[in-house]
């Protein structure tokens, strides 16, 4: 059957090399549209939920619509004016700092795992997937488990009392001073197993052959780690520290969840939603997300000038 | 000597590190087998006097609707996941494999949708779903898991790069439509890049709390997350019942994990370093 077909398009194909123009006429305008067919319905999606919704946002921004008027106010640039005077307003930048911050640490980590783990390890798979789990979670589970761990005489304080040091008990997320350490604490927690993961990946895909060499000539672990690894996984480091700064700024699930933004908890996006949707200042809120879109743009566009992605050509 | 002492350390924070990442999870399975009395009387960090005492599951499970919660989530899940699948593999094989005018013009397209961050635009996103009169359906959730996923294009696009176009052109010169090469050809072809969208899109709807959050407010309309997080209501307090409710949209992500575990990390490296 296989061979009947093959012969059969054989003959098809000397066919069509003896006559091009005809076929090529005859499929013009169907040809021409075929492909818009296939990307009729993904295009009405990506306008109708990424185009038409940014656009509105920036015209939105420029007024200060209240959701439900059917009047919309043009106040010019006085939104942007009072995201950058009004201290409530730029306060939720200095919270993403706080999540900026972690999420060194969180690399960090993820990084001296990664490089422990590329060497022969016992239990590795289990290592691996224990540190690599809490990424998998839901959010929301995330949020009533380190509820549970923060709470006065929860888990914290009991683990604290365990170790003798039951004085250094403090108020986790009811102290202003410490709430975003401990949210940006378990951002740690949730988010540290995927920086290990797609460090661990990039470091395994350097050849080992490198390693053998380096054994050979008398290179130090240290030294392996220094000139193999580290050259090794560059992009993905640097992939990584541009993500941060999106990430640290649309924080919302865990602080959301765990105190409703409560105690100088606001992030940005809480801050956004709760303009639009509990003072009903979309104007406003609005202009915080355009503030926000040509952040995180800006800092995509850096990091694609700086690591070229390697071979997607979308 | 010298080599113990690096063996030691490795060893010692390799521990430590999984006590600190299971500890929060550890003391939850404690407290969602206490009693009440239990609770009240005992540090988090003991362990429950019966391990089968699954009375709070049971208060959790009913109580807090999660039954409904799963078959509202998994609905959402199976249309997006198949949607996702079809609209992700038409758009990379009209961009992939066709040359026409404008195409330059679709894939800057959808190249800066890549750079909007979904969580920015609800503001008016929510406006458009509203006018489209999705707000507190299904739907809603659904077409924003369909229209927003740009990294399922990516994957797929850079999967169909590595199917020779020969198999294409065999195909047409037996005669075969344009529709039936991607239907009979390209898509059982793309069967592991498929596999990868599955996965991290099925994990990532499963998890997602703003969108339902924000378009689903309906009691009846609870996905897992957003019922787990009425928990904070009528529960209050009473945290052997919000732990095993906790567990129990934990639970089914431990038990994909333990059987998908490879597929699970390459398809999650696959989609972040996109």
């Amino acid at each position: 059957m296989t061979q009947m077909t093959s012969s059969t398009g054989g003959a098809l194909q000397v066919a069509a090399a003896g006559d091009p123009t005809t076929i090529r006429s005859k499929r013009g305008i169907a040809a021409r549209l075929t492909p818009w067919i296939f990307l009729a319905i993904p295009l009405a999606l990506l306008i109708t939920f990424t185009f038409v919704p940014v656009g509105n946002m920036i015209w939105y921004s420029f007024t200060s619509w209240n959701g439900i008027n059917p009047t919309k106010p043009f106040v010019g640039l006085q939104n942007y004016v009072d995201i950058f005077t009004k201290p409530q307003y730029w306060q939720v930048f200095a919270v993403s700092l706080y999540y900026f911050a972690a999420s060194f640490l969180q690399m960090a980590l993820a990084l001296y795992f990664a490089t422990l783990l590329s060497f022969n390890t016992r239990f590795r798979n289990f290592f691996k997937g224990v540190l690599f789990f809490p990424y998998l979670l839901n959010g929301v589970a995330i949020g009533f488990v380190f509820l549970y761990f923060f709470q006065p005489n929860g888990t914290l304080d009991a683990t604290l009392a365990a170790f003798g040091l039951g004085d250094q008990t403090q108020f986790w997320l009811g102290n202003p001073d410490l709430v975003n350490v401990s949210l940006a604490g378990t951002s740690v927690w949730r988010y540290t197993g995927l920086n290990f993961v797609l460090f661990l990946g990039a470091i395994q895909s350097i050849s080992s052959e490198q390693y053998e060499a380096a054994e050979l000539d008398g290179a130090s672990k240290w030294q392996q780690f220094r000139y193999i690894i580290v050259p090794g996984i560059k992009r993905i480091i640097s992939l990584s520290f541009i993500l941060a700064i999106a990430g640290s700024l649309s924080v919302f699930e865990i602080p959301y969840i765990m105190t409703g933004g409560a105690n100088g908890s606001a992030t940005f996006v809480i801050e956004t939603v709760q303009q639009a949707f509990v003072y009903r200042k979309v104007g406003l809120a609005s202009a915080l997300a355009v503030v926000l879109l040509l952040i995180v743009i800006v800092s995509t566009i850096i990091q694609r000038k700086i690591v070229p992605d390697e071979k997607v050509d979308l | 000597m010298r080599k113990l002492l690096p063996a030691v350390g490795k060893y010692t924070s390799l521990i430590v590190a999984v006590a600190c990442t299971l500890l929060p999870l550890v003391v939850i399975v404690f407290v969602s087998l206490k009693t009440r009395e239990e609770y009240a009387t005992t540090t988090p960090l003991t362990p429950p006097e019966n391990w089968l005492n699954f009375e709070n599951f049971a208060i959790a499970f009913t109580d807090g609707d999660m039954l409904r919660a799963f078959t509202n989530t998994f609905f959402i899940l199976l249309v997006s996941v198949t949607g996702t699948v079809l609209v992700g593999t038409m758009t990379a094989y009209a961009l992939d494999r066709f040359e026409f005018r404008g195409k330059r013009v679709v894939f800057a397209a959808f190249l800066f949708a890549t750079l909007v961050p979904g969580v920015t635009t609800q503001v008016a996103t929510f406006r458009v779903v509203n006018t489209l009169g999705l707000f507190n359906t299904p739907w809603a959730a659904i077409v924003l898991f369909l229209g927003t996923d740009i990294i399922a294009i990516y994957i797929f696009v850079q999967f169909m790069q590595s199917i020779p176009k020969s198999l294409d052109e065999a195909a047409m010169l037996d005669g075969a439509s344009k529709f039936a090469i991607y239907w009979r050809v390209i898509l059982p072809l793309l069967k592991p890049a498929i596999a990868t969208v599955v996965i991290i899109k099925g994990i990532a709807i499963y998890n997602e709390f703003y969108i339902p959050f924000l378009y689903m407010p309906s009691r009846d309309l609870g996905v897992i997350s957003t019922s787990l997080f009425r928990f904070t209501g009528p529960f209050g307090t009473q945290w052997q019942v919000i732990g095993a409710g906790a567990l129990i949209v934990i639970i089914p992500t431990l038990v994909i994990f333990l059987l998908l575990q490879r597929f699970i990390y390459s398809g999650i490296t696959q989609g972040a370093t996109k």
